[in-house]
């Protein structure tokens, strides 16, 4: 068992210090546009002390309370996905040569060293679903790579789930795992703090602490599962592959078509979301030219398209991607679901679609046995080709 | 472009509309000049040069056609140009002028001017597209300079540029734009616009106003739904998508509906009463 | 680290008109290094790149034994491939492969083969037969089913006509839509599989075209008992990175670029039966 320190509140900005002393630029929540977002930090005041998130599907409010607490909301719009996956950027410039010869160049991954103060048990787990995605043997990704390695993750526990979260359900909170440096454990007057790491012990080691006692680490047990206790969303109870596989005709599937905007939201906030659109620039005399990568979405018509044909042409079909993939395939394709409970995409979903409650709602077996599948076209042609 | 040894020529033109794309256009700053160092500029009434005759590669046509000559002149260009790409929301969807298409526009200038009969107006004001086979749509009010660039880049290039039409709401992600919908309850329209202004709106906190027009496949129906069951009245809804983009589907028919049902609760109301 | 998504500069050493929008390019890296390196199997794809424009998968058409260029033909469906048909010989482009898993020449050995084509994305097929034909001795009866929509779709016409000369090779084609002097058959490929003579048992079923008409031609071959681990399908899907990464080609659980683009029956049973998926 790891030995538990405590540090006090008032020497929380001791860790800032030492952390920005070893080389990391701090990264940390900050209450921003109405929204706890991960920003630089140079010290503790920038914390959000006593401000918590009333969330709920389609709605996010911060609510400033009487605590002193810095650590006790729940989840912003975005986990650390933007730090390891970078919204937009450059892969790759070309030059054309004035004899016509074509020069590649990489763009080489420049990443300095990175300490995010804050992370959750949902965006650690979903930042282990990134590395199995983005560092898969055949192609390891440079620039995730790069940046990944660069990185010093500070946990902290949640004592407090927004109304939103389901981490219990997917098994990856409320308590970090996996995969930070130093964990912390907040109480009124300060820190439990315990190293997982190396490097996570030399930054601890550097702090004045005390021994946390057991009355702390108490407090801490009954932080943790009050934070569990307040999860009231969960998932069907069976296996979601195989329930979403027998649902591909659900004519749940097609209520989507009057509720969804198809505009991506989910996916951009959700931290586990992979996809990417290539995009290519051209300079005004077409001698150089640069190719990069941005956020994609399955929810874009053009993310299927296919020489004049989109594949998920309609609104359900793009939902049901989403969904089949994220509960579903995802567990062939990484050996887990895709969905790590952080319920971003129930709170940022502006029309408040809730996944747990599609997910239920798919696990009923229709009872209409003739319903159609979304966007199931009419009877094929004696070939079985696809109409024009 | 196959433009043989000359210098590639372009033109900006101008149809009923406030400049505001020219002005786009003129607020690239460098971009802009190095752009009038690669090609000829021959026709740019608000950055200088005029020559409204002139044959050119790529033309760039602001403003929609209002008046009774715009056809005429309009078709002119067309045969004098070898891309046309109309910039922005008054010659991509009629602007915010196409407002009158849905009211007595007579009516309208009777009570603005004074000789009203020394105003010449069509009926309605119709994107170019509806006069004249346009290549390529670039929406906005006003345009984006770098969308107008990147467009030129490529049509100099010789291939037409795929242009994003997916959601506003996949560039505030990507710009780290907090959702002013979500958190503060704003009636935005992002999530059924076209992306191509950068989020900007958002970025300073103000919900989007559709001005770069429908997002592809936009689902503006369930939006609207979903504006009204959180409180919008039904008549703010339809202002809100027969606005700017108006004249553009879908926003205008469901905007029609959502019209619709104020006059049918208002007739409701006036028996009853 | 190198990243996996540079390209690698080409040079264009052939190329030829196939039809008014379709053409042949043949390649080679710039650097002879890379060129000597490279290494494929039947049904690969390679990136092309035109800088500033886009990049897009296209099948490897070329002999694998053919070390000395990389052939592609290409149909001008989009704004990239209209400006490689542009391109001329000594022309440079940016080029990255191989990727995915192609057709199973080596398990296909010994077995009967029958190659199911529709539509115009007959460029790997004919790859595929071109292989099997200089390997004849290798592979048993071999059964040239193409479909077409119209019968000016035909492309190739010759390479029909010298292929039904060899021994133990059948060639049969079909369009929805004969014109008067269209010599072949009208209907569905589906027509000729009643009749082909090939051993269910010992056989390997090659597919490539539309989706539709892959359904169609599954459920005739499951008719014959042919077992789904001995069907192979090319499926098509819209790709970035090809190299599992951009997550646009999905189908079901499947990258199509990396765990495809040739799969089996068995493989994509679940996903093919639906619509949108």
């Amino acid at each position: 068992m790891k030995v538990r320190h405590f540090l006090a509140r008032e020497r929380l900005q001791s860790l800032l210090d030492r952390l920005v002393e070893a080389g990391y630029e701090v990264i940390g929540p900050r209450v921003r546009d109405h929204a706890i977002l991960f920003e630089p930090l140079t010290t503790v005041a920038q914390l959000p002390v006593g401000i918590i998130d009333d969330q709920a599907p389609g709605h996010y409010r911060l609510e400033r309370t009487d605590s002193g607490r810095v650590f006790d909301w729940a989840t912003g719009p975005q986990a650390i996905k933007p730090l390891t996956f970078a919204p937009r950027e450059t892969l790759w410039r070309s030059e054309r040569q004035p004899d016509g010869r074509l020069v590649f160049r990489e763009q080489p991954p420049e990443a300095q060293p990175t300490a995010v103060i804050g992370v959750r048990a949902c965006d650690l787990a979903a930042l282990a679903v990134h590395d199995r995605h983005f560092l898969h043997d055949a192609h390891p990704d440079p620039l995730y790579r790069e940046r990944r390695q660069n990185l010093f993750l500070v946990a902290v526990n949640c004592m407090r789930s927004a109304a939103t979260c389901f981490c219990t359900a997917t098994g990856d909170g409320p308590r970090a795992q996996h995969g930070f440096d130093l964990a912390l454990s907040e109480l009124d007057d300060g820190f439990v703090v315990e190293a997982h790491t190396q490097e996570g012990q030399a930054i601890l080691d550097t702090l004045e602490t005390t021994l946390a006692s057991h009355d702390q680490l108490e407090q801490v047990e009954a932080g943790v599962e009050r934070a569990t206790r307040q999860q009231k969303r969960g998932l069907p109870d069976a296996s979601l592959p195989e329930m979403l596989q027998a649902a591909v005709d659900h004519p749940h599937w097609q209520s989507l078509n009057d509720r969804c905007l198809t505009c991506g939201n989910c996916t951009a906030v959700c931290p586990t979301c992979f996809c990417q659109t290539h995009v290519d620039e051209l300079s005004l005399d077409g001698q150089t030219a640069s190719h990069g990568r941005q956020w994609g979405s399955c929810f874009d018509p053009d993310h299927s398209y296919i020489h004049g044909t989109v594949i998920r042409a309609e609104r359900p079909q793009r939902y049901r991607q989403w969904l089949t993939h994220k509960f579903g395939t995802w567990v062939e394709q990484y050996g887990r679901s895709g969905c790590v409970g952080c319920g971003r995409c129930i709170a940022w979903c502006p029309v408040g679609i809730d996944v747990t409650e599609e997910l239920a709602a798919l696990a009923v077996a229709p009872d209409d046995a003739l319903s159609k599948a979304p966007g199931d076209a009419p009877p094929k042609a004696p070939d079985g080709e696809d109409p024009p | 472009m196959t433009t043989g040894t000359r210098r590639p020529r372009i033109a900006v033109h101008k149809f009923s509309s406030c400049d505001g794309c020219q002005l786009a256009f003129l607020n690239l700053g460098e971009p802009l000049l190095a752009l009038a160092e690669a090609v000829d500029i021959l026709h740019f009434a608000e950055a200088g040069p005029v020559d409204e005759e002139a044959e050119v590669d790529i033309a760039f046509v602001e403003g929609s056609v209002a008046t009774s000559q715009d056809a005429a002149r309009l078709h002119g260009i067309r045969q004098r140009s070898r891309y046309l790409v109309t910039i922005g929301a008054c010659a991509t969807a009629g602007g915010i002028q196409a407002l009158r298409n849905l009211h007595d526009a007579d009516e309208w200038v009777s009570g603005v001017y004074a000789q009203p009969e020394h105003i010449d107006l069509l009926a309605d004001s119709t994107p170019i597209a509806e006069s004249v086979k346009v290549d390529l749509e670039l929406w906005g009010c006003p345009v984006s300079g770098e969308q107008v660039l990147g467009a030129t880049k490529s049509l100099l290039a010789g291939h037409l540029p795929r242009v994003d039409h997916s959601a506003v709401c996949m560039e505030c992600k990507r710009q780290q734009a907090v959702c002013v919908m979500v958190a503060k309850g704003q009636p935005c329209m992002g999530p059924v616009t076209s992306t191509g202004c950068g989020a900007i709106c958002p970025r300073w906190q103000r919900d989007c106003y559709a001005c770069y027009g429908p997002a592809v496949q936009a689902n503006v129906s369930a939006l609207a739904s979903h504006l009204a069951d959180t409180g919008m009245p039904a008549d703010e809804v339809a202002r809100r998508l027969l606005f700017i983009n108006g004249h553009a589907e879908p926003f205008q028919s469901e905007g029609l509906d959502w019209q619709a049902r104020v006059i049918t609760r208002q007739g409701r109301e006036e028996e009853q009463g | 680290m190198t990243s996996p998504l540079v390209p690698h500069e080409a040079e264009v050493v052939g190329r030829r008109d196939e039809t008014p929008d379709m053409f042949s390019l043949q390649l080679r890296f710039t650097d002879p290094e890379v060129q000597a390196a490279y290494r494929f199997t039947m049904g690969q794809f390679n990136m092309l790149c035109l800088p500033g424009m886009g990049e897009v998968p296209i099948s490897i058409v070329s002999d694998p034994d053919e070390r000395a260029m990389i052939d592609h033909t290409i149909r001008k469906v989009g704004s990239v491939t209209r400006n490689l048909g542009r391109l001329e010989v000594g022309d440079r482009l940016g080029l990255r492969g191989p990727y995915g898993r192609g057709w199973p020449t080596e398990e296909a050995e010994g077995t009967d083969l029958v190659i199911v084509t529709g539509g115009l994305g007959c460029a790997p097929s004919v790859s595929l037969i071109e292989y099997v034909l200089h390997r004849r001795g290798r592979y048993g009866r071999m059964h040239i089913i193409q479909g077409v929509k119209h019968s000016n779709d035909l492309i190739w016409r010759d390479r029909y006509a010298a292929w039904r000369r060899h021994p133990d090779v059948e060639v049969y084609l079909t369009a929805d839509t004969g014109d008067t002097f269209w010599p072949w058959h009208t209907g569905p490929v589906t027509q000729f599989f009643e009749r082909i003579d090939f051993d269910s048992a010992r056989c390997s079923v090659f597919i490539c075209g539309p989706e539709g008409m892959m359904r169609a031609v599954i459920k005739a071959m499951r008719e014959r008992e042919v077992p789904e681990e001995r069907i192979w399908l090319s499926m098509e899907r819209n790709m970035h990175c090809a190299i599992g990464s951009c997550g646009r080609c999905q189908l079901g659980p499947k990258f199509v670029c990396r765990d495809g683009p040739v799969f089996t029956c068995r493989e994509l049973a679940p996903y093919l039966s639906h619509r949108g998926v």
